[in-house]
């Protein structure tokens, strides 16, 4: 208290530009840790990203190499999580498939979180009919299931793991979109965005400047959230055969294969299915917490 | 004679209302109504008025913050209704609005420099190396220092946050500023002073102010002449000495017997307006007042007085009433 008073009333402290937004991160960040549970879930977002990283150099086999004689074994020490159908190691797989499974994640909804907040920000921001056109059009993308949407943009596009990215990414647009639209509105009739106006601001300045670091809380909370839905509609896909092509070790892709083997060997659905399980849950326990901690409402 | 800054000539702002079958238009709300008057040069206009009456709109009409619907503003001789966005955003420069709600007229995330900083940026008022020095003596002009220009407005206090807007509005060096209820969030001890700020701003800079005010007393302390405005019209304008002294029109003569004042014995009388202001969006026909008035006839409902001058009236001043000279006289008696 005595330290936050001094910044206040000795000039000499308060002549060095402390950096706002580091201070607002300060403030978040201290919430959060009160938060075991998204706390976890950082951990463990943290965790999956250095396996992404550094595992490929550690694996123990090749995650292509078949070895026939030894396929479908149970877990053992040779094979930490069995081996498929085509003998080849499950854990090397899934060490692999990380870096293809957040790739999907990550890429997509930094795609879809760009198309949808810049949607989302025109529509709010201009209203009358440029709204109403670029809203209808989010309410059919919304109509959909979104695994059906991806299914039907990946059936035009040809079945690849890119494709799967450029679907899932479209179908995250209008979330993204009606969430940073209802933020746009609440923010432009405040008297800065006025006064921006009468300064005589560009458009391009008072939404990018004023109105998008105002309404970043939102968008993080529901990227990250994005990234669990994200990752579990690329599985989904790569399951039904119109994602990654074998012999990529793509999760979703595995589960499709161990399927067939479930009531002999239960190991090869097993892993990629409870990895898929662990993603989602980490980046959705870390994404309630981040919207707890970014809520301004929410006092400690 | 002095200069004409500003002429506003039967200004309109009618929003739509929307509604019924595919958001069509049902209806509007006529929030201004006809409304001229004119500024000159290193004055100060106020207008005061109920809430609603239409006066923070005619301010945000005239800085066409929201498009008016009709009529003329003329800003230095030029049509600023004419203009496009480019040369309206080129005249922004000279015109500047201090905002009501210190608390939302700052953005939370720039610090004291950058909101300064952008100002200057946007209307390239002042060279890059030279905008620390101007940040520092505008701060000081509205009575900050210059050590805290790196604070966070959720550091300041509100009067210190509305110095900041003012700084602001004063960074492109306006010639007219239009004070949008600019005190009316502060509590007194901090109006007096923000209004004293006020005046200082204008002797040294020869600014031009449009006062948008609620509050009868601060409107006496600040203003040259004065604008009484009723559900989107004029009812009276007139120099603050003669509106004061020498009210003209019933409303005017009601709004000011409201006023407290701090004398005992002598009984002021207090006229009691009956009913509410009746909606914008169906106001009454001919004088708008005629619902409320207690000298209201027929004439009153039917035909819409036009502001004039009476004899006993002094200089500029102009009221919008059938029956002026007849209440004056005594003639006219309240007919409720």
């Amino acid at each position: 208290m005595s330290e936050q008073m001094q910044t206040i009333d000795n000039p000499r402290t308060a002549v060095k530009p402390p950096n706002p937004r580091l201070k607002n991160a300060k403030i978040a960040y201290n919430k959060l840790k009160k938060n075991k549970a998204a706390m976890i879930g950082g951990f463990m977002i943290l965790f999956f990203i250095a396996v992404a990283f550094i595992g490929p150099y550690f694996t123990p086999y090749a995650p292509e190499t078949q070895d026939l004689v030894n396929k479908l074994q149970p877990p053992s020490a040779d094979h930490w999580f069995g081996t498929d159908h085509y003998g080849r190691d499950i854990f090397s797989r899934i060490i692999h498939g990380m870096s293809i499974t957040l790739y999907i994640g990550f890429f997509s909804v930094a795609m879809g979180a760009t198309v949808g907040v810049v949607l989302g920000m025109v529509s709010g921001y201009y209203g009358g009919k440029i709204d109403t056109v670029i809203m209808r059009v989010m309410d059919v993308l919304l109509a959909f299931p979104g695994i059906l949407l991806a299914l039907a943009i990946v059936s035009v596009l040809g079945p690849s793991l890119n494709n799967v990215i450029i679907a899932v990414a479209i179908f995250s647009v209008p979330v993204f979109a009606r969430i940073v639209r209802g933020s746009t509105l609440s923010v432009r009739k405040l008297e800065y965005i006025d006064a921006m106006k009468a300064l005589g601001a560009s458009d391009f300045r008072i939404l990018f400047k004023h109105i998008l670091p105002n309404i970043a809380s939102p968008i993080i909370v529901q990227a990250t959230l994005s990234i669990a839905t994200t990752v579990l509609t690329a599985a989904g896909l790569s399951f039904l055969g119109l994602g990654a092509q074998p012999p990529m070790p793509e999760w979703g892709a595995m589960l499709s294969d161990g399927r067939n083997y479930m009531y002999n060997a239960w190991h090869v659905a097993f892993f990629p299915g409870v990895m898929i399980v662990l993603v989602v849950l980490a980046f959705n326990i870390f994404g309630d917490g981040l919207r707890d901690a970014l809520d301004p409402k929410m006092k400690e | 004679m002095q200069k004409e800054l500003l002429k506003v000539t039967d200004l309109e702002q009618h929003f739509p209302i929307k509604g019924g079958f595919l958001g069509r238009t049902v209806n509007h709300v006529k929030a201004v109504d006809g409304v001229s008057f004119t500024i000159h040069e290193g004055e100060t206009l106020s207008i005061v008025g109920e809430s609603g009456c239409g006066k923070s709109t005619t301010g945000r009409a005239i800085l066409r913050l929201d498009e008016p619907t009709g009529g003329q503003v003329e800003f230095k001789g030029k049509d600023l209704l004419s203009f496009n966005k480019k040369e309206m955003n080129k005249t922004r420069k000279d015109m500047q609005v201090i905002f009501q709600d210190p608390y939302a007229s700052l953005n939370p995330r720039h610090s004291v420099f950058q909101i300064l900083n952008e100002a200057m940026e946007i209307q390239k008022v002042v060279p890059k190396d030279k905008r620390e020095d101007r940040i520092k003596e505008l701060l000081e002009t509205v009575g900050l220092g210059a050590h805290q220009m790196h604070r966070m407005p959720h550091e300041f206090s509100g009067g210190q946050r509305q110095r900041i807007g003012i700084a602001r509005a004063l960074a492109v060096n306006p010639e007219l500023i239009i004070a949008d209820e600019a005190v009316s969030a502060l509590d007194v001890s901090i109006q007096a002073q923000v209004i004293n700020l006020l005046k200082k701003l204008q002797r040294d800079f020869n600014l031009t102010y449009l006062f948008i005010s609620h509050d009868l007393g601060v409107v006496r302390h600040i203003s040259d002449r004065i604008i009484v405005m009723y559900l989107g019209k004029i009812v009276e304008i007139a120099d603050k000495k003669s509106l004061f002294e020498n009210p003209q029109h019933p409303y005017t003569k009601a709004l000011l017997s409201a006023i407290p004042t701090a004398t005992t014995g002598k009984k002021k009388e207090r006229i009691i307006l009956k009913g509410d202001v009746p909606s914008p969006i169906d106001p009454p026909t001919g004088c708008r007042f005629h619902t409320r008035c207690p000298f209201a006839t027929e004439l009153c409902m039917k035909e819409t007085p036009k502001l004039r001058t009476t004899d006993s009236m002094l200089g500029s001043h102009q009221a919008a009433c059938h029956y002026m000279e007849q209440i004056e006289s005594g003639e006219h008696q309240p007919t409720r």
